[in-house]
């Protein structure tokens, strides 16, 4: 039941993008389209539960003082495996996150769930925490993906949705597009929250 | 050197491709620390600091240890004791992401301690900006850009100035951002978007403003 929770709370209550606001580089650069969006978000999944585990496995050995060194060689040595798959049998996709891809080692969502999470978890908790943290920030990406494909490209996975005469607002799948798509996610999650506490009292 | 390459890739990286406004590096300092100007300016100014120093010592990293040439030091320390080995035999260039990470984790440790014992008033400014560099993705980008976007291996000194040009960019990004937002705590915002969501908005005006720099040509 409590792993069930810890999967859970990633989604929603605790969204990395929305709520704990980590991980913001990524979520900003890579929503272009939807098939990026999906991409990072798988790829930071799985660095994330693999770190996770990881971690949780050695967190006894590990001496405290020079333990955040110790999590982030862990992390960096799961980017590399990834960069490297992906490099091999996806080199589009590869080719359209650019950089992002090993920036996946500075994400603060790892780090963040390696310190506050893994390192005092078990293994079968701190999985189902990266499993959880993972999903929900590939459908915080998957979301901006989706409205800034639609609006700015009027396109979705490079499919055209929208009618024909539809005049595409390219500034959206430019920066200033991912800052306000952004900027105005985070006002709504934020009344979401404040009408969710108002029903509750 | 080409004096008149360098300045296009220093006011470049500042106004055209600005690394937090349209590269999106450096977020999370970009927007946690620009509540006042005066944290801004002295996150700012460890950022340019660290961004150099981080160019210039991954540099010698990617080139003399990663990258199989004659000048390889593994190479040059191996060669005596191994009969028969080539430069090509010590290609680590796909350790790059763990090698600069560690690069630079050990370079805001030892400018930390460096500052800390050389300028105290400099560590007082500097000090609690310094730690948070470490997980800061632009230092990182900046290394990697150095070594990703040049189709021949960039020069050192291209490389510096591309870090310290990337600093400046992004120094002059959160003051910009900082001075807007301390006018921002006397406006009128609705309740839900105070705060981090009216920042965003406030960046992405930003963003759109340095568009204008976009056909700049030097």
């Amino acid at each position: 039941m409590r792993a069930l929770r810890e999967f859970t709370k990633g989604i929603i209550e605790r969204n990395p993008i929305f709520v704990l606001m980590l991980g913001l580089c990524p979520a900003l650069a890579v929503s272009t389209s939807v098939t990026d969006a999906v991409g990072m978000g798988l790829a930071t999944t799985f660095v994330l539960v693999c770190s996770n585990v990881s971690i949780s496995i050695i967190r006894k050995i590990i001496p405290y003082r020079v333990r955040i060194p110790c999590y982030i060689v862990v992390i960096a040595s799961f980017v590399t495996i990834v960069k490297l798959a992906l490099n091999a049998y996806l080199p589009d996709l590869y080719k359209s996150l650019g950089i992002f891809v090993p920036l996946i080692v500075v994400n603060c969502i790892i780090l963040g769930r390696a310190e506050a999470f893994a390192s005092r978890n078990g293994v079968g908790l701190s999985f189902m925490d990266g499993l959880g943290m993972g999903v929900g920030f590939g459908l915080g990406l998957v979301l901006m993906g989706f409205i800034r494909e639609v609006i700015g490209a009027g396109e979705l996975c490079h499919l055209r949705v929208l009618w024909k005469g539809y005049e595409p607002m390219l500034v959206m799948t430019q920066p200033p597009g991912a800052f306000l798509v952004l900027g105005f996610l985070l006002g709504l999650f934020n009344l979401l929250h404040r009408n969710l506490k108002k029903s509750k009292d | 050197m080409d004096f008149g390459e360098l300045m296009s890739i220093f006011i470049g990286v500042i106004l055209v491709n600005n690394f937090v406004l349209s590269r999106f590096l450096g977020l999370c300092p970009y927007i946690g620390v620009s509540r006042d100007t005066s944290s801004a300016a002295g996150m700012g100014m460890a950022v340019i600091f660290v961004m150099t120093m981080a160019s210039a010592a991954t540099w010698f990293v990617y080139n003399y240890m990663l990258l199989p040439n004659e000048n390889n030091v593994l190479y040059l320390l191996f060669r005596k004791m191994i009969p028969g080995i080539t430069p090509e035999s010590f290609d680590l260039s796909y350790l790059e992401t763990i090698a600069f990470i560690l690069v630079i984790a050990g370079l805001v440790q030892l400018v930390e301690m460096f500052i800390a014992k050389f300028s105290p008033a400099l560590y007082r400014a500097l000090g609690i900006y310094l730690p948070l560099i470490t997980t800061n993705c632009a230092v990182l980008g900046v290394a990697q850009l150095n070594i990703a976007f040049s189709g021949q291996p960039f020069s050192l000194l291209k490389c510096v100035v591309q870090g310290a040009g990337a600093g400046v960019g992004f120094m002059i990004a959160m003051l910009l951002l900082s001075g807007i937002r301390e006018r921002l705590e006397l406006a009128d915002v609705p309740p839900s978007l105070k705060g981090v969501p009216i920042a965003f908005i406030c960046a992405g005006l930003m963003s759109l403003a340095f568009f204008g720099f976009m056909g700049l040509k030097i």
